[in-house]
């Protein structure tokens, strides 16, 4: 009891001189501070431009090779894009004409079906209200062009991200060079990404697209990696015991096992799609994003409210469906 | 059927394991080596050989090196130095193709986290390693089936490992090693995860396994009581070394030193000795046909004959020929033993 008494007291002590040395660190600080504005207080009044300004821009020279470089591109294998750009084009019009031509109380069944089986009875019905109002909005027509430029930039993410994602989950090398690459990707400011789009593509849905992946698709190659790296080190040991050769290893045990953090970071494609597909609506993407945007141009409010809480209803749709279907995965095939 | 041979085998961790090597560290021993060159040895010169056919027992308290050991049979660790041969092939020259076929076909393990595929349903985990061998559909279903059927969990082949007992997940890790037929069967603190009394039944049932299947057995353990159960022959394993080897009535009665002595404190010798070792010359050929034992069964088992018969118990050989007698006095003194190490204890 003593003891503990005695402990107790030095801690006081301690956190005692600890205060003090806390009053001199915060002191220094305080009196640092107010010199540095004094001095920043007396070199404006000088007028002093060798220090409030930099010596040197560097801006220039970069920013000039990077348009060459892009000229270079765009010039050189215009035929390249452009191609693709028409195919891109073509499909897009496709699906877009097929989600429009069928008529709308089969689409909502459809998606009322799905989110009843895939999640619960609720999500089918309240998908099922929520697209209905889409339709008393007058924003279906919208709402299919999105989903039909959404619906190809994440196939193309998921197609190119989960293998770069295998790949970085085998190679600690490939995983250490995509981690900054990745990173760059996700703080990057949304709308600096529909300029390549422009570059390569002009304006239009095939920018979007672009421009919808490369913002996209980072999830989608983190959680396969995470999910592949995270699966039990004693169940992948046992799948090597009993001579599975690195693929076998891959294909039997470690993706399906990762399937389940897989999924998430396929829904987050999808969400982070859907944003994108709107911000996109200013390189003349179509959809509930051109709605806002044209709206909020001409100055009508309730318009762009309107189309701006379509996207939202859309958004929780897709993401309640998504989020279903991955729980009940997670329950029949619990991991332990 | 098949031999292994393990020779000089060192498994040194750390980032320059070839420094123990050397002539002034050689003799050093495994804490002088940890402070002085951060360097952990894992197994230091093991030597050991494994008959075919029988459960040979690697015992020893954690960090002795026995996982260490059964997990460099089967390369899941790479040995710094010595050789494993298996069927006169040293397993640690394979490439990765004779490696890998060497995992399918000869060796099959056992995990002590059981290591099951949790998506994949009983008979998918147990027909895995044919799956993997490129067996067809049908033919690995019915053998996983079969198997399946050796360890008991008919019924359950539909059934995911997250819906099974403890006991039941290691039978199906078991059936999963045992479907590929494996000359050589590893087990990895098989039953450790398993609650006592499960444990218990599983070590009876692994032995009565044993005696349909035949296989050679490497079993590791820390559980020197198990050993005894189910080992033909026992290593026991301390600092990377193995200490004391031998059959499990030469362990408990004639410890090595006093390490191996105070594992074996609370065994009962009845239950380790053989009847051949208290048997006396008969006095004559005539012998009551109601209670005969063999040489080769342990006292332990024969002290109910003792209960119903007076006279000295009469000990038979396979060939129905009388080999011996083991008189009453013999078998209380051994239990007298046993007793007063059991009362010395408290």
């Amino acid at each position: 009891m003593s003891v503990t008494l005695e402990k107790e007291k030095l801690s006081t002590q301690e956190s005692k001189e600890n205060d003090k040395s806390y009053i001199i660190k915060y002191g220094i600080s305080l009196v640092v501070f107010v010199i540095v504005m004094g001095l920043s207080w007396v070199i404006h009044l000088m007028k002093i431009t060798q220090i409030t300004d930099f010596p040197v821009n560097f801006s220039p020279p970069v920013t000039n090779a990077i348009d060459d470089f892009v000229d270079f591109l765009v010039v050189n294998f215009a035929w390249i894009f452009d191609w693709m750009s028409d195919q891109a084009k073509v499909l897009i019009g496709k699906i877009r004409d097929f989600l429009i031509w069928v008529p709308w109380p089969f689409t909502i069944l459809a998606i009322m079906y799905t989110g009843w089986k895939v999640a619960s009875r609720n999500v089918g019905i309240g998908s099922a209200i929520a697209l209905l109002l889409l339709g008393l909005f007058n924003l279906w027509v919208s709402a299919m062009v999105t989903i039909a430029i959404m619906v190809i930039a994440v196939l193309i993410s998921i197609v190119i991200g989960i293998p770069l994602g295998i790949i970085a989950a085998s190679s600690n090398r490939f995983d250490a060079a995509i981690k900054p690459i990745l990173d760059g990707m996700q703080t990057m400011p949304s709308f600096v990404y529909l300029v390549p789009g422009i570059m390569f593509f002009g304006l239009g849905n095939v920018a979007a697209i672009l421009a919808t992946v490369l913002y996209a698709i980072p999830p989608c190659i983190r959680l396969t990696n995470l999910g592949i790296r995270q699966v039990d080190i004693a169940v992948v040991e046992a799948g090597t015991a009993f001579g599975s050769n690195r693929m076998q290893l891959l294909t039997k045990v470690q993706i399906p096992m990762a399937i389940p953090t897989i999924m998430a970071g396929i829904n987050q494609t999808v969400m982070m799609a859907l944003a994108m597909v709107t911000i996109a609506a200013m390189v003349g993407a179509g959809g509930l994003g051109a709605d806002v945007f044209r709206a909020m141009g001409q100055l009508e409010q309730g318009d762009a409210v309107i189309a701006g809480l379509g996207i939202v209803v859309l958004a929780i749709v897709i993401d309640r469906i998504s989020q279903g279907y991955i729980n009940n995965r997670n329950q029949t095939t619990s991991i332990e | 059927m098949s031999n292994i041979e393990i020779v000089n085998l060192w498994k040194v961790f750390g980032n320059d394991p070839e420094i123990v090597f050397e002539p002034e560290n050689i003799n050093k021993t495994r804490s002088e080596i940890q402070d002085e060159f951060n360097q952990v040895v894992a197994l230091r010169n093991v030597n050991l050989s494994i008959n075919p056919g029988e459960t040979f027992v690697v015992m020893g308290l954690s960090g002795s090196g026995k996982s260490t050991l059964v997990r460099a049979l089967i390369r899941l660790i790479d040995p710094t130095s010595g050789s494993i041969l298996i069927n006169n092939q040293d397993v640690l020259q394979y490439n990765n193709q004779e490696l890998e076929n060497f995992r399918r076909h000869t060796v099959a393990m056992v995990f002590q986290h059981f290591g099951l595929f949790p998506h994949r349903t009983v008979l998918e985990n147990a027909a895995y390693g044919l799956e993997v061998q490129k067996v067809d559909t049908e033919a690995r279903n019915q053998k996983a089936l079969e198997v399946l059927e050796l360890v008991g969990l008919s019924g359950w082949e539909s059934s995911y490992p997250s819906e099974l007992s403890g006991g039941m997940q290691q039978r199906v890790g078991i059936a999963r090693a045992l479907a590929v037929e494996p000359d050589i069967l590893l087990m990895d603190e098989p039953f450790s995860g398993l609650d006592p009394l499960i444990r218990r039944q599983m070590r009876i049932e692994l032995k009565k396994l044993q005696q349909t299947i035949q296989k050679t057995i490497v079993f590791i353990t820390h559980d020197l009581d198990e050993a005894i159960t189910v080992g033909d022959r026992i290593a026991i394993m301390r600092d990377g070394e193995v200490t004391q080897l031998g059959t499990p009535e030469e362990i408990v009665t004639n410890p090595a030193n006093s390490f191996v002595e105070e594992f074996t404190f609370d065994i009962p010798k009845t239950r380790v000795t053989s009847v051949s070792n208290i048997m006396v010359k008969p006095s004559s050929q005539e012998f009551d046909r109601r209670y005969v034992v063999a040489p080769e069964s342990i006292v332990e088992d024969m002290i109910p004959l003792v209960l119903e018969t007076g006279d000295p118990i009469p000990v038979v050989d396979s060939k129905d020929e009388l080999v011996g007698v083991v008189p009453q006095e013999k078998i209380l003194e051994l239990v007298a033993q046993s007793a007063r190490q059991e009362y010395s204890e408290e």
